[in-house]
């Protein structure tokens, strides 16, 4: 889960006009995601998580909601 | 995505709990990758739900020690791609983003907000978009990108390239869609793009 952007290996190719680093709004993306994952939990996940081991695995729930 | 009964259904109670708990730990995660997709928070929520329970379903075909993030990423994706076929989403955008200074580009009168970006983003073709917010998001390299995608680390190279340079050229020109009427832009963008993902590579339908 480490931030790795543009050191997973090589950097931006710098082809197709793409920028060889992030452009200066590139961390605004990081910005939003980071936003969400700082959220608290809603209680829906809580529950839904809870009620997870009366679910037997490999059951597909699929109920088509 | 079928759920197949598992093979012997091995897995030790310790194990049961080590899934729940990584699972778990990365629903935020799931959260933000499904608003960057999707757009509205409501419908990222239903899909992170439906996402979780598919996991859970399918818990017998996670492998230890590999990354939960990725594997349920790859969940997540397939069943928004499965949703998208179904119209169920159309690129309604989060107005609940933060009207909150980006940056101000020289030149340029009016500074850029991150709720530009948001919008900017969600025009974006699918395909490119989740590239770019795996990438430029969500932190994976361009190898783990490629696994989650189901397609070569030199498609989601040219993916997250012309992404960044489609936002740039937005962002620059100011030529970003206004809330009220860039729905239709956005919506009529991702579907004209849906077919090619979903006909093509990258609808891998292993969970």
């Amino acid at each position: 889960m480490a931030s790795m952007d543009g050191q997973g290996g090589k950097a931006g190719e710098g082809k197709d006009g793409a920028p060889r680093r992030p452009p200066e709004w590139a961390d605004g993306l990081k910005q939003l995601y980071d936003s969400v994952v700082e959220e608290a939990l809603p209680d829906s996940f809580k529950d839904l998580i809870d009620r997870l081991d009366a679910t037997p695995p490999a059951r597909g729930r699929d109920n088509g909601k | 995505m079928s759920v197949e009964p598992a093979s012997g259904g091995a897995r030790t109670a310790a194990e049961k709990s080590d899934f729940k708990r990584e699972l778990t730990a990365v629903v935020p995660h799931l959260r933000a990758f499904a608003r960057g997709l999707c757009g509205r928070p409501d419908l990222a929520d239903d899909l992170v739900q439906e996402t979780l329970l598919k996991a859970w379903a399918a818990q017998d075909r996670f492998e230890p020690g590999t990354s939960m993030r990725a594997w349920t990423f790859v969940i997540l994706r397939n069943a928004y791609l499965t949703d998208m076929r179904r119209n169920r989403f159309r690129g309604e955008y989060d107005e609940g983003v933060a009207e909150r200074i980006l940056t101000a580009p020289a030149g340029q009168e009016e500074p850029i907000h991150l709720s530009d970006l948001h919008r900017a983003l969600l025009t974006l073709p699918a395909e490119r978009r989740e590239a770019l917010l795996l990438v430029g998001a969500g932190g994976f390299s361009y190898e783990e990108a490629a696994a989650i995608c189901g397609c070569a680390v030199g498609t989601i190279k040219s993916r997250v390239g012309r992404a960044r340079a489609a936002l740039t050229e937005m962002l620059a020109n100011g030529n970003i869609p206004q809330r009220s009427t860039g729905d239709d832009i956005a919506h009529r963008a991702i579907l004209e793009e849906l077919d090619i993902v979903a006909g093509g590579n990258g609808v891998s339908s292993r969970g």
